[in-house]
């Protein structure tokens, strides 16, 4: 049996008194679209945080793929196949677009700290660039400084440097907030196509996108997971509603 | 797609497009042919006494300020103490020559700058491993501390640093070859120029390698640059050794140039005014610290001539860079390329015409400007030389009224006028842009 793709085993974080994560544990199947709901300040973020190493939790152990990673820096859980993207848009805004994608790509390609190889004769970096952008449909403003680019666009790029590694797992925070309802249609069916074959976790507080993509919904409140079950069932499930559904609606 | 790809990689083209392929050689290998040129007939062109002496200057000063670059413009790193890799290079450059000599060791004069190169790699190495866990701030001081902790040892270790009067060579000692002693200034001016191009298409090339774009992306977003796989942390180490290893070589050929170190070269002076080269020309470009380090070198030695004040010029002119033009020289004349790719000729004509329309009141601002600083400065610092000086070549009486009066009247008038004509600058630089813009080829 393979090991879960993630797996968290009794996370908690705390804020000096304040407990944020409370023994958070959580099992995402490797191949899974997982969506983490809940009202704001219940810890959707701050548990992306432990998972991604970007906050190291005050107890309990984090997995990727059966290896314990609990404690490690964010580069060292990246090159473990963890990829994420953020609730604020975090790019390089003053290099170009191309640029963006290509830093994104070069460590899963093998080229770590290379200084003594020209970058522009990579052949697989170039088609591994171009590939993201078409993907993610920038390929026709590869030119321009990403600080440049409108909101939506600077989200598709959020995205792009967050696939480039080809990472097994992704996570995305909040993937469409701030979007119209039109470019909210278009990212999903980008979110849909580019995490094609890859494990998902998002966050996620627009139902509809929600209830679309996700394999399993867990539902977040307080820093504890309340339900975690397949769609249909979170619908149904009325603690849910109450703690969610009942408040949002 | 071909098309997108070769332009942006601006690549030597993909395989089987050999034609493309070397179109793009020679547009790679174009500028430093040019370069490489410039420096043989530099010596040709200007053929005073001094100039040699300051085009070798320029040409070590040139190896530090890209190699400060390599810190401040492409990896964000702020450095208050660079002259500790330049100036270490030297005194190991300067000790090995000493040894060489002494020894009758078989090396030439040319490799020697590869000595310093090499002790400022280890002294970057050192001093990095402990300076680059942080950036920003925290950087910073280290740097500070580090530059003030190297320049203090100076004074104590004087068996190394060779006290006050610093540490002597000989050049012409170390083994011949070719038939040169490099005892004229012309053989050391082509030695250091020939370091110079090694040394300068050696850090562009490593703008152009995964390191070196890891470099900016670091600069940029830190975090970002952690979650894609690399460890900031390591990028910055590795810019920091390789900024050594050429401030090293700098400080190496200066000691060839001068036969001489002294622990001023590790001190806080030079790392400013490596600092003042580099921001001057601008950070953001590979050419700008070229540009600035010809142009500090140039007002060092022309400006010390004419004025015993000239650090508070070259002050003035770094305060006036960081308000008005951020980006330097370089960025200054960048602004204009959107114009040139436009082929805006006609535009570019109306806008050089207002430039100087408006450049005419600006000297006199400057003119009255120079004559307050000279006039205050006879007065206060130099009074025992009497009220009688000259400045621009007149003879005038600092202690009478009236060129206070003609000074104030300059910087008004000046001013005032100024005021007036820069205006026109706007309208020629607005009419330009709208002109480009409707051609379509700028965006």
């Amino acid at each position: 049996m393979t090991a879960p793709a993630v797996e968290l085993i009794d996370v908690r974080k705390n804020f000096g008194a304040t407990q944020i994560i409370r023994d958070v544990s959580l099992t995402v199947p490797t191949g899974e679209r997982h969506a983490i709901i809940g009202p704001n300040g219940a810890g959707k973020s701050t548990l992306f945080n432990l998972i991604s190493g970007r906050l190291t939790p005050t107890s309990g152990v984090v997995q990727l793929n059966g290896e314990n990673v609990t404690g490690l820096p964010p580069h060292l859980i990246n090159r473990r196949g963890l990829s994420r993207s953020f609730q604020a848009t975090n790019i390089f805004p003053r290099l170009s677009v191309w640029e963006n994608i290509r830093c994104a790509v070069l460590w899963s390609l093998g080229y770590k700290y290379a200084f003594w190889r020209g970058i522009d004769g990579l052949a697989d970096v170039r088609e591994r660039t171009e590939a993201i952008l078409t993907a993610v449909g920038l390929i026709d403003c590869y030119h321009v400084q990403a600080g440049v680019l409108t909101y939506a666009e600077q989200r598709a790029l959020e995205l792009g440097i967050t696939i480039a590694g080809d990472a097994g797992i992704v996570l995305l925070d909040e993937p469409t907030a701030g979007m119209s309802v039109a470019e909210a249609a278009h990212a999903v069916a980008l979110i849909r196509k580019v995490t094609e074959g890859r494990t998902l976790i998002m966050i996620e507080h627009d139902m509809g996108v929600v209830f679309d993509l996700a394999d399993r919904i867990s539902v977040l409140e307080y820093g504890q997971v309340i339900a975690s079950d397949v769609p249909a069932r979170i619908k149904e499930d009325s603690a849910v509603q109450s703690a969610y559904l009942g408040t949002a609606a | 797609m071909t098309e997108i790809a070769s332009t942006v990689a601006n690549a030597p083209a993909r395989a089987g497009l050999s034609a493309a392929g070397s179109a793009a050689v020679v547009r790679l290998a174009a500028p430093w042919i040019a370069l490489t040129v410039a420096f043989a007939i530099l010596p040709a062109i200007f053929t005073s006494g001094s100039a040699l002496t300051v085009l070798s200057l320029m040409g070590i000063m040139i190896v530090f300020a890209l190699s400060y670059n390599m810190l401040l413009g492409e990896t964000g790193l702020l450095s208050f103490g660079h002259a500790v890799y330049y100036g270490l290079g030297g005194f190991l450059a300067v000790h090995a020559m000493n040894t060489v000599i002494h020894d009758r060791l078989p090396v030439p004069l040319p490799v020697i700058p590869m000595v310093g190169g090499f002790s400022g790699l280890l002294f970057g190495i050192i001093f990095g491993s402990v300076s680059t866990r942080r950036a920003g701030t925290v950087f910073a001081m280290i740097s500070l501390g580090l530059g003030e902790l190297v320049a203090s040892s100076s004074l104590i270790l004087r068996g190394f640093f060779g006290g006050e009067e610093g540490v002597s060579t000989n050049r012409t000692k170390l083994l011949h070859i070719f038939g040169l002693n490099f005892g004229p200034q012309i053989e050391v001016y082509y030695l250091i120029a020939g370091w110079c191009v090694l040394s300068m298409m050696a850090m562009y090339a490593l703008t152009r390698t995964p390191f070196g774009r890891m470099c900016n992306a670091v600069r940029e977003n830190p975090e970002r640059a952690q979650f894609v796989g690399y460890n900031p942390r390591v990028v910055r180490f590795i810019a920091f050794s390789l900024a050594g290893l050429f401030a090293g070589i700098a400080g190496g050929l200066a000691a060839v140039n001068f036969e001489l170190v002294n622990s001023a070269e590790v001190g806080a002076a030079q790392s400013g005014l490596v600092l003042l080269a580099a921001y001057i020309g601008g950070i953001g470009s590979f050419i700008g610290p070229v540009i600035g380090a010809v142009l500090v070198t140039w007002l060092e030695v022309m400006l010390s001539d004419v004025t015993d004040v000239w650090q508070l010029y070259f002050g003035l002119l770094f305060i006036g860079m960081v308000m008005f033009a951020p980006n330097g020289i370089a960025g200054l004349l960048m602004m204009h390329a959107p114009l040139w790719q436009a082929r805006a000729y006609g535009s570019m004509l109306r806008l050089a015409l207002a430039y100087l329309v408006a450049l005419a009141p600006a000297l006199v601002l400057l003119a009255g400007i120079i004559l307050t600083i000279e006039m205050t400065y006879r007065l206060s610092v130099k009074a025992f030389a009497g009220t009688t000086m000259f400045v621009f070549r007149l003879a005038l009486d600092a202690a009478s009224p009236m060129p206070w009066v003609a000074a104030a009247m300059l910087i008004a008038g000046g001013f005032w006028l100024f005021r007036m004509t820069w205006p026109l600058v706007g309208a020629a630089w607005h009419d330009a842009f709208t002109l480009a813009r409707a051609t379509g080829r700028t965006r």
